[in-house]
């Protein structure tokens, strides 16, 4: 998507924030670039994706988050990424920046006060006890109940916006991809999209049909582990190694047709870097059959088991009108009424051409986030059908040459978790002057907060795996 | 629930057969175990897994291991909660300076003796994301490393094929 930017003073940075607080648009994006801040905006009732910019004045630019409360992480991570700071923000603490990158001096932290008789507190991680990323939670709790969560992440900061910085595009495609490794089609789509709009470069259709058969595929991988694990947090085993066989199978018709698990490095700047394998269809078509076959089993497994709705059932709730002002996407946003799927509101290619149904719940608890997800695989199922249906003929990729001059692109794809945003600008020499990259998860750990509260200690697995959120995705 | 244990039942086990043990694997943990170690632990193993930083893609296939298909339980291994109960730490990731002095405690919580093992190649030596402010390069620059399982990310196989030769050498 080609996006004009528009260069703001300090009135028109003033007009949107208000347009924020007031729920006239919602936030995509706020990142810096010295000595500027964008900000990427959506607004539903036309649809119009718009990027402001505003020139730091001393290196200082009027908070958004003072008004806009899902802006605040955002602005704490512009400062330990880009030296700008927010003025008048409520909250000066450091997030990723553990005061470790550049001295050795472990930065103290400060976790907010919950004060009342019988608190206590419980300080988990970053080391967990499952095979999950590493982040740290502070719950303090009333007996059972939780009263306060909050998070502490940045432990997988890896730099990767800085390491961007005068990559090829080859090799930034690449950092892309592994931002989140769980959704590394859908990061390589969408930088893909954000480099070929800067260069206008229009993609073979072939190649933008695979782009979205692998993304469904991935899809449909991400969303059995999900609902297995979530079942296992319950301690319903069954669902479990059911959902990671279908998981496995997926992967293993992943590897068939594209030559990787993940399919990671598949999706490429100009196209993708390899045709299907000769068989793959056929891989693919046996893959949806057994799908079709074993799955409705497990979702009526699921909805006929009482001890296990007993767990999901009114847990975690997360309030639709924090939903709406987070802008949060993905099956948090959509198990709470917010009816947003970049794939239909973007309509980017093929999906434009293609019929799937977005499902919307407005129960916003873990059953409703699992439901979410049973349905989605169904949709998914279907657009794999209709993309090995109507595959055009033809080449995969096309080349990209550098204009000369700088340039700049948007994307918004829909990952399995949600909107995954990437903003670049390709120098004059090719390479990637500033590339930006927004998981789904920046709108959804703040809710897993607000979620858990009043909820018992115990059910916080559960409700953590119901957001599955991703910590590199957000640690970057 | 009956219908969906008795068709597992039914169409037998999807579990396949064990890979044998990585060549090269085996050759360097000659190098660095040592015998007395080994014959406290028979053939059984206990894994905390310690992400120092990874994109969680090696942790996806890390999951797989469980899986119908691999089943790693049948071969004495068994993932646990605390590095307290371990005996071979399993780290992914360049190791990331937030990451750096809770890979270094959860090192020094687990018991002697301890095998670590680096997985993917992010965990050999930063991998793609070396050289950058923000990551310490490869695991064995914070902790000593016994073997190492290359990959981005490395198959559910090749992790296996790693492990099985980490349980001969331990047993031999
Ligand atoms: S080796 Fe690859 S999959 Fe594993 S953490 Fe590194 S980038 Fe991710």
């Amino acid at each position: 998507m080609i996006i004009p930017r528009e260069s703001v003073t300090e009135e028109g940075w003033g007009q949107a924030i208000d347009r924020l607080a007031a729920g006239d648009l919602t936030l995509l994006g706020l990142w810096g670039d010295q000595p500027d801040v964008y900000m990427a905006t959506f607004e539903e009732k036309t649809g119009d994706i718009a990027v402001l910019t505003y020139t730091c004045t001393n290196g200082t630019y009027p908070s958004v988050g003072a008004r806009h409360p899902p802006a605040i992480r955002l602005e704490r991570t512009i400062r330990d990424l880009s030296g700008l700071d927010a003025v008048g923000s409520p909250d000066s603490r450091k997030w990723l920046d553990h005061g470790v990158w550049h001295a050795p001096q472990p930065l103290s932290y400060a976790f907010l006060p919950a004060e009342g008789e019988g608190l206590h507190q419980i300080a988990v991680g970053p080391v967990h006890a499952g095979i999950i990323e590493p982040g740290h939670f502070r719950f303090t709790a009333n007996g059972e109940h939780v009263v306060r969560l909050e998070q502490r992440l940045g432990y997988t900061h890896k730099g990767i916006e800085s390491l961007m910085s005068g990559a090829t595009l080859d090799r930034a495609a690449k950092l892309a991809g592994r931002t989140s490794g769980d959704s590394t089609v859908a990061y390589a789509f969408a930088f893909a999209q954000a480099a070929e709009a800067a260069l206008q470069v229009t993609v073979p259709a072939r190649a933008v049909y695979f782009r979205a058969l692998m993304a469904e595929l991935e899809r449909l991988a991400n969303h059995f582990g999900d609902i297995g694990a979530i079942c296992n947090d319950a301690s319903f085993a069954v669902m479990h190694a059911q959902c990671g066989i279908l998981r496995e199978r997926c992967l293993r018709a992943a590897v068939a047709c594209f030559g990787h698990r993940l399919m990671m490095d598949v999706i490429v700047p100009g196209g993708v870097a390899r045709d299907i394998a000769a068989d793959g269809p056929a891989q693919l078509h046996a893959l949806l059959a057994e799908i079709r076959r074993v799955f409705p089993r497990l979702i009526e497994l699921y909805d006929n088991t009482a001890s296990l709705q007993d767990r999901t059932v009114t847990t975690g709730i997360v309030r639709a009108d924090y939903v709406r002002q987070f802008g949060a996407g993905g099956y948090v946003g959509r198990a709470s009424s917010r009816n947003f799927d970049a794939r239909r509101v973007l309509g980017y290619a093929p999906y434009g051409d293609l019929a799937f149904e977005v499902p919307v719940l407005s129960a916003g608890d873990v059953n409703a986030r699992v439901w979410i997800r049973i349905r989605e695989v169904v949709q998914s199922l279907a657009l794999i059908d209709q993309i090995l249906e109507r595959m055009p003929a033809g080449e995969v990729l096309t080349s990209l040459e550098s204009k000369g001059e700088v340039c700049e692109g948007l994307a918004l794809v829909e990952a399995f978790r949600g909107d995954v945003l990437v903003w670049l600008r390709i120098g004059g020499d090719g390479r990637v002057a500033r590339c930006h990259l927004r998981d789904a998860s920046w709108f959804q750990w703040p809710l897993l907060e607000t979620a858990v509260e009043g909820n018992i200690v115990a059910d916080f697995p559960l409700c953590n795996k119901s957001f599955n959120c991703s910590y590199s995705g957000h640690d970057l | 629930m009956r219908k969906v244990l008795f068709e597992s039942l039914m169409h037998g086990p999807l579990t396949e057969s064990a890979p044998a043990p990585d060549e090269a694997a085996l050759a360097e943990l000659a190098q660095r175990v040592d015998r007395a170690a080994r014959a406290c632990l028979g053939r059984s193993l206990s894994i905390r897994q310690v992400d120092a930083g990874s994109c969680n893609g090696c942790e996806l296939e890390i999951h797989a291991l469980s899986n119908a298909f691999y089943d790693l339980e049948r071969l004495g291994l068994r993932f646990v909660a605390s590095p307290r109960h371990a005996d071979v730490l399993m780290v992914t990731g360049p190791v990331t300076k937030n990451m750096r002095e809770a890979l270094r405690r959860t090192y020094d919580a687990t018991p002697d003796p301890k095998w670590v093992i680096a997985l993917g190649t992010c965990a050999v030596d930063g991998g793609i994301f070396a050289g950058g402010y923000a990551c310490v390069g490869g695991v064995s620059d914070v902790v000593p490393v016994d073997l190492h399982i290359r990959g981005c990310p490395p198959s559910p196989n090749d992790i296996l094929k790693g492990l099985i030769a980490l349980l001969k050498h331990v047993s031999e």
